[in-house]
């Protein structure tokens, strides 16, 4: 089956536009259409934009016009931002999904759909395991924003995919996207130049580098595995370790300011610390990726250290003078050859 | 004006030790002619806080006649340095003497003294090789500093329990609770294995030192599982996790062992920490068996652990229910100490332990499906807490004292 047609949505933003151009190159694809309410702001090379809002059923017409046979929806967002306020967020979101699938449950041609989500339907608390699988609840069903609107999406996709057996249906819950041209609650957070924290709560993070968001965006449309994979680079990194690797101090908060901090900076557009980024912020998450290796087939290029690493680096430090210090004392001394020293020998015995 | 400086250390300026009526003989030889009158009203008006201020404000008007005489016969060494400046000015000599004072002090030791301090200090604490050692402690500095270290995929960061926690609960265990370890042979040396144990002592130090003795024993380090409580709190959540706890939940648990692990459960969880003391070393109920299915499931042996000492920590002998649901924690401790006596009965009482490793129960011969059969988890429950009780008694027949 040569010659695919791909619509893609929401490639207004910049993950949809990179997305939908990386589509475009790929030769097993013979023509993109990126679909969202508002004209994309930057290059979108091959692709072809049609406007038109997913909300309302002029997007089953698309469809059967162009005779799609493969739809990447990507317009669930997780901020109000440019959208306007919450009411216009769940709207796009759960109503534009709903729409969406609508019209792909008419569309004969259809026979691939992959979703992006992401991981924050897991949710983040205290009674987490620390990695969940893709079979696991959240421990705390969200009740409200962002991880609401994508259990939704996520239950009407499901509702899809039972009833459009045919179709390939690949969910995919993605880790919190980094980057240096990333724009998003959590990358305007690490921009802060002084970042606030959870005073006693260290939780742990896992980042998936862009580049392999648009990766693996690309292999579900190519590869066609049916199921929800969660997507996110090896390893984990505490918060306290990535702001040591900014070099940017923290300001450990109680949680009750944090929260109250976080509607202020929301007010004032400097980022925005949603309930569901501060209980991610307090108790962190990590998810299980070997069934996005054994079964989606897919190897993600950055760990989630490299990536944030990538990202640290675009950022100036606003911090990290005690390391510039330990590095001048440093070199007066002798070079250290062997990386990871076993314990240190102190004089005087082991049982002081 | 010398007073300030030189008086202070005996008498506060007054002359003599008792009366203060009348000089003694010494001080009026020491005094110079000229202050000798301003000395004595001074004297029986006795200003607390003027104390410093006072000599200060007198010492411009009535300095310049007696100063000189003054500060060469009583101010050693430096005092001669400044001695050229002072005699130009009338206001000057006030400000210059105390300069003398605090300089005196400052470079009283040499730089070069200084150094060698370091040095030696520096030897002391790092040996022979305190250069190389000395770097190698910057290196490691460093990498907390920059975040250049590694944590796996449950937070536990091992460098730092291995530096600090292990270094921080060493002499507790040693020297407070002088722990003796028997059957360390039982736990294995390599694979994942689930050590399971009592639970004691109103606060769970009992789960500290298990990790710290099967360090210290086995070189491999004890990942807990502890309660969700554990991590809502702030610091000790995070505390937890860096040092290796994670959630006591059945994927965690799997998770651990699977990926060859030795695993601490105390399955009593807060009903064993939080019973009184009057039921101590009553084992209760051993939860609803869940680690024995993650054991079946991942055919790890399960290693009873008994310990005996931890009970007489902290000896609860009351509870504050209410307060303790208002607060949302299972239970708020009165001990015979606590809260009578403040962070003084925070101390835990320093009880001899015992901790005993049974001989391991294999899981490994029962069928695929055994994790699924309760009767069977039942079973192996009532196996694994026979054991540890057992094993409990017969250490406490063994025990001479509770604290020898």
């Amino acid at each position: 089956m040569s010659g695919r047609t791909v619509l893609v949505t929401g490639v207004s933003r910049d993950l949809g536009r990179t997305c939908a151009r990386s589509l475009a190159n790929d030769p097993s694809v013979e023509r993109v259409i990126g679909v969202d309410v508002m004209p994309p702001r930057g290059d979108i090379g091959d692709v072809q934009f049609v406007r038109a809002d997913i909300r309302n059923p002029v997007i089953a017409k698309v469809i059967a016009r162009e005779d799609v046979d493969t739809v990447v929806h990507m317009s669930v967002i997780a901020t109000p931002g440019s959208a306007g306020g919450r009411g216009t967020m769940k709207e796009l979101n759960v109503i534009g999904t709903m729409q969406l699938l609508a019209a792909c449950q008419k569309a004969e041609s259809l026979r691939t759909l992959v979703v992006k989500s992401t991981t924050t339907v897991y949710g983040a608390s205290n009674r987490d395991p620390a990695m969940f699988t893709e079979d696991l609840e959240p421990r705390r069903p969200a009740r409200t924003g962002y991880a609401k609107d994508v259990a939704e999406v996520e239950g009407y996709v499901r509702g899809f995919a039972r009833r459009r057996p045919d179709v390939t249906v690949t969910t995919l819950r993605c880790a919190n996207v980094i980057g240096p041209r990333v724009v998003s609650p959590v990358t305007s957070y690490f921009r802060m130049p002084v970042i606030p924290t959870v005073l006693g709560f260290d939780p742990r993070l896992q980042f998936l580098h862009e580049s392999d968001l648009n990766r693996v965006l690309r292999h579900a449309v190519t590869a066609g595995v049916h199921g929800t994979f969660n997507v996110a680079g090896d390893g984990v990194l505490m918060l306290s370790q990535a702001l040591r690797r900014l070099q940017r101090p923290g300001v450990p908060l109680p949680g009750l300011a944090f929260g109250g901090l976080g509607s202020a900076l929301r007010s004032a557009r400097y980022a925005d610390l949603s309930p569901e980024l501060v209980a991610f912020l307090t108790y962190g998450r990590g998810v299980d990726t070997s069934r996005m290796r054994d079964m989606l087939g897919f190897e993600p290029r950055y760990s989630t250290e490299e990536a944030f690493g990538e990202f640290a680096s675009t950022l100036p430090p606003t911090g990290g003078r005690a390391d510039r210090v330990l590095a001048a004392v440093a070199e007066r001394l002798p070079e250290v050859t062997d990386d990871r020293p076993p314990a240190l020998t102190v004089t005087g015995g082991s049982d002081g | 004006m010398g007073d300030a400086e030189i008086i202070p250390i005996g008498t506060r300026g007054r002359p003599g030790r008792g009366t203060g009526t009348r000089p003694s003989a010494a001080a009026r030889n020491l005094a110079g002619k000229g202050r000798s009158g301003a000395a004595k009203p001074d004297a029986p008006t006795e200003k607390p806080d003027s104390a410093e201020a006072t000599p200060a404000d007198e010492a411009a008007p009535s300095a310049p006649p007696a100063d000189p005489p003054e500060a060469q016969s009583v101010i050693p060494l430096l005092g001669d340095e400044v001695m050229p400046l002072t005699p130009s000015e009338s206001a000057a000599p006030a400000i210059s003497p105390r300069l003398t004072v605090t300089e005196r002090e400052a470079p009283g030791i040499p730089i070069g003294d200084w150094l060698s301090a370091i040095q030696a200090a520096a030897r002391e604490v790092f040996g022979d090789q305190w250069e190389s050692q000395l770097a190698h402690f910057l290196a490691f500095l460093r990498r907390r500093l920059t975040g250049d270290y590694v944590v796996d995929e449950f937070g536990f960061d091992p460098e730092i329990t291995e530096r600090f926690f292990m270094t921080a609960l060493r002499p507790i265990a040693q020297k407070w609770f002088r722990i003796e370890v028997r059957g360390a042979e039982n736990i294995p040396t390599t694979g994942g294995a689930l050590i399971v144990s009592n639970h004691s002592g109103t606060v769970p130090v009992d789960a500290l030192m298990t990790m710290f003795s099967v360090r210290d024993q086995t070189d491999r380090y004890l990942r807990s599982l502890g309660a969700d409580l554990v991590f809502r709190l702030p610091f000790v959540g995070a505390v937890a996790r860096k040092g290796g706890a994670t959630l006591a939940c059945a994927e965690d648990a799997e998770r651990m062992l699977a990926g060859g692990e030795l695993v601490g459960v105390w399955p009593e969880g807060f009903k064993g920490i939080g019973k009184p003391y009057s039921q101590r070393y009553k084992l209760q109920r051993f939860g609803r068996g869940g680690f024995v299915s993650a054991a079946l499931r991942t055919q790890v042996p399960i290693v009873p652990l008994s310990v005996v000492g931890a009970e007489e920590i902290y000896p609860l002998v009351g509870n504050v229910p209410a307060l303790a649901r208002l607060i949302g924690v299972p239970y708020i401790p009165i001990t015979p100490l606590f809260p009578w006596l403040g962070p003084l009965g925070m101390v835990p009482l320093p009880s001899k332990w015992l901790l005993e490793f049974g001989e391991p129960i294999r899981t490994d011969e029962y069928d695929d499906g055994a994790a699924e059969d309760p009767m069977l988890v039942f079973n192996v429950t009532d196996q694994v807490r026979e054991t540890i009780q057992q094993t409990l008694y017969s250490l406490l027949m063994q025990r001479n004292s509770v604290f020898k």
